[in-house]
């Protein structure tokens, strides 16, 4: 399938679902409306609510609190996950004597920290930043732990037969492998991040996106949910992009399906 | 078993083991016994291949020699003195790929000047010509999986060869090869090897690789236990090519004579095993 003719047929899904839900909630089927507006609103409210926000500049208040908000978990989560990740990897007694710790903590489903973190750090950012890292710290950790362990002992030998000290090995083996390991998982750790940020702005806060929702939500507007959510939707797709152009940029030695040679 | 006084380790001796067993401790309890009690000496400047069945522990003591792992018992000496950790003096080449994948080629022959501390653009400035040395001048910024099979192996020879090693140890490194790129790279070695002739320990499965290489071929028994049955010059004028060589009429006379034996000492090690 060529490039342009994708492009359309992905549209099309855009344009086919919001055209039902268009349809569903506006003229009635045998008599009756199927998606009352009530609860399912509709494309045109919704799209008049972004436009109200991007025009009156309401928005970008929210937007920045929340993207700050991510990139804070996500760069203190990765380097507190890079850290612990390389240091157990390096000192398997202390991986051992930590290993169940790690397991419940990270069983532990997160949503039950938030009012910690609200009352230890307040109803600002940090509260936010503080449950995306404890996302973003287990992905990132498991991730550098599984690189460090996992370097091939040929490659592993043969850095020390070319001479390497233990530093250089750290620099020229562990560090490249624990990243080509760290940045698998980038996605789903940016995804985290944002996710942390918003159900913490969502549980109590007094701005960001999770915020914005839940205010149109406390007084049943719905469309204000649905703008809320589009917005955030294309917020994430944004910045999955970003993550995508600098994986490309770093792990350009990775060999892409349908790349690689024989 | 042949006319082969194995000579006692003297000073000039590149690489000497002495009396060197090596037992691994199964996960069940108890050891396993890979190599026993072996003497191998190979002189400076002196091709030695190593040829035995799969799993006898021909690579067990190319590691030995290299330093990664340590003999049971038994003594290794490098150049005249003892071996306590790494072999500083031996490049090795490997049977699987052991290039780092997330550096160029360029920068996968660099590295073993830059861990030295030659400057970067000094290192990179020898990397580049040696690049050119083993045929792939054009390729310095591709990483390893844009390059064949073939073209690892020669940047594995630079790597390990820019750092001019006074030992080179290899592990069947034109294994996963066909037949005509490791003719090509075989070649290639002996042109390299033949410019300032290091001592090479060379393991494989292949007898006439080994004959068309060497000037010495060592023949190890089956494991487990596995020690050394033979051990042959070989009478075969350089410089040689290895395509050619193999049409020689002695390269065919010491060929049957080694395979007999080598064949015989197998079925008896066999007999050996099965009935014990």
């Amino acid at each position: 399938m060529s490039r342009p003719q994708l492009t359309a047929l992905q549209i099309m899904v855009a344009v086919v679902g919001i055209a039902l839900w268009y349809a569903l909630t506006t003229y009635p089927v045998f008599r009756k409306i199927l998606l009352p507006p009530f609860f399912f609103s509709n494309p045109v409210d919704v799209a008049d609510q972004i436009v109200v926000w991007f025009a009156t500049g309401v928005i970008w208040k929210h937007l920045w609190v929340t993207l700050a908000e991510s990139t804070l978990a996500f760069v203190l989560g990765s380097f507190g996950g890079v850290l612990v990740g390389f240091w157990f990897a390096r000192q398997p007694r202390t991986a051992a004597v930590f290993d169940p710790y790690v397991k419940m903590a990270n069983a532990l489903p997160r949503v039950v920290l938030a009012p910690i973190f609200t009352l230890w750090l307040g109803l600002g950012i940090w509260s936010k930043v503080a449950l995306g890292v404890t996302l973003v710290f287990f992905i990132v950790f498991f991730n550098v732990y599984q690189g460090v362990k996992e370097v091939s002992p040929t490659v592993l030998a043969n850095a020390r037969m070319l001479g390497m000290s233990e530093r250089q090995l750290m620099r020229h083996v562990y560090w490249p492998s624990a990243l080509s390991w760290m940045f698998s998982s980038l996605h789903t750790s940016v995804g985290f991040a944002v996710v942390g940020a918003v159900v913490g702005e969502y549980l109590g806060s007094a701005a960001g996106l999770g915020y914005l929702i839940q205010q149109a939500e406390g007084v049943f507007d719905v469309a204000g949910v649905f703008a809320g959510m589009f917005v955030l939707a294309a917020f994430v797709i944004v910045i999955d992009f970003v993550v995508t152009l600098i994986e490309k940029r770093l792990l350009v030695w990775r060999p892409r399906v349908g790349d690689a040679r024989p | 078993m042949a006319d082969s006084a194995i000579a006692k380790p003297t000073p000039a001796s590149a690489v000497a083991l002495s009396d060197v067993s090596i037992a691994f401790r199964l996960a069940g309890g108890g050891t396993y016994t890979a190599v026993e009690r072996t003497e191998l000496t190979v002189a400076d400047g002196e091709f030695v291949a190593i040829v035995g069945p799969t799993g006898c522990g021909k690579s067990t003591l190319l590691n030995i020699a290299a330093g990664l792992i340590a003999p049971s018992s038994g003594r290794v000496d490098i150049f005249g003195s003892t071996l306590g950790a790494l072999n500083r003096q031996a490049g090795y080449l490997f049977q699987a790929d052991a290039l780092f994948p997330w550096k160029t080629a360029l920068e996968n022959v660099a590295i073993g000047l830059e861990t030295a501390g030659t400057p970067s653009g000094d290192a990179r400035a020898r990397a580049q010509s040696w690049l050119t040395r083993v045929g792939l001048g054009s390729f310095g910024d591709r990483y390893p999986h844009m390059l064949s099979g073939g073209q690892r192996k020669r940047v594995g020879l630079a790597q390990v060869l820019i750092r001019d090693p006074k030992i080179l140890l290899m592990d069947e490194p034109f294994g996963p090869l066909d037949a005509q790129t490791r003719q090509i790279m075989g070649n290639l070695l002996l042109d390299l090897w033949s410019a300032d002739r290091k001592a090479v320990l060379f393991v494989t499965h292949d007898l006439e690789e080994a004959i068309a290489l060497s000037d010495r071929v060592v023949i190890m028994s089956a494991g487990p236990a596995a020690h050394i049955i033979g051990d042959w010059k070989v009478p075969l004028a350089r410089p040689r090519d290895i395509g050619e060589i193999k049409l020689d009429h002695a390269f065919h006379e010491l060929h049957r004579d080694i395979w007999h034996t080598l064949k015989a000492e197998v079925t008896k090690g066999y007999v050996q095993t099965e009935g014990g």
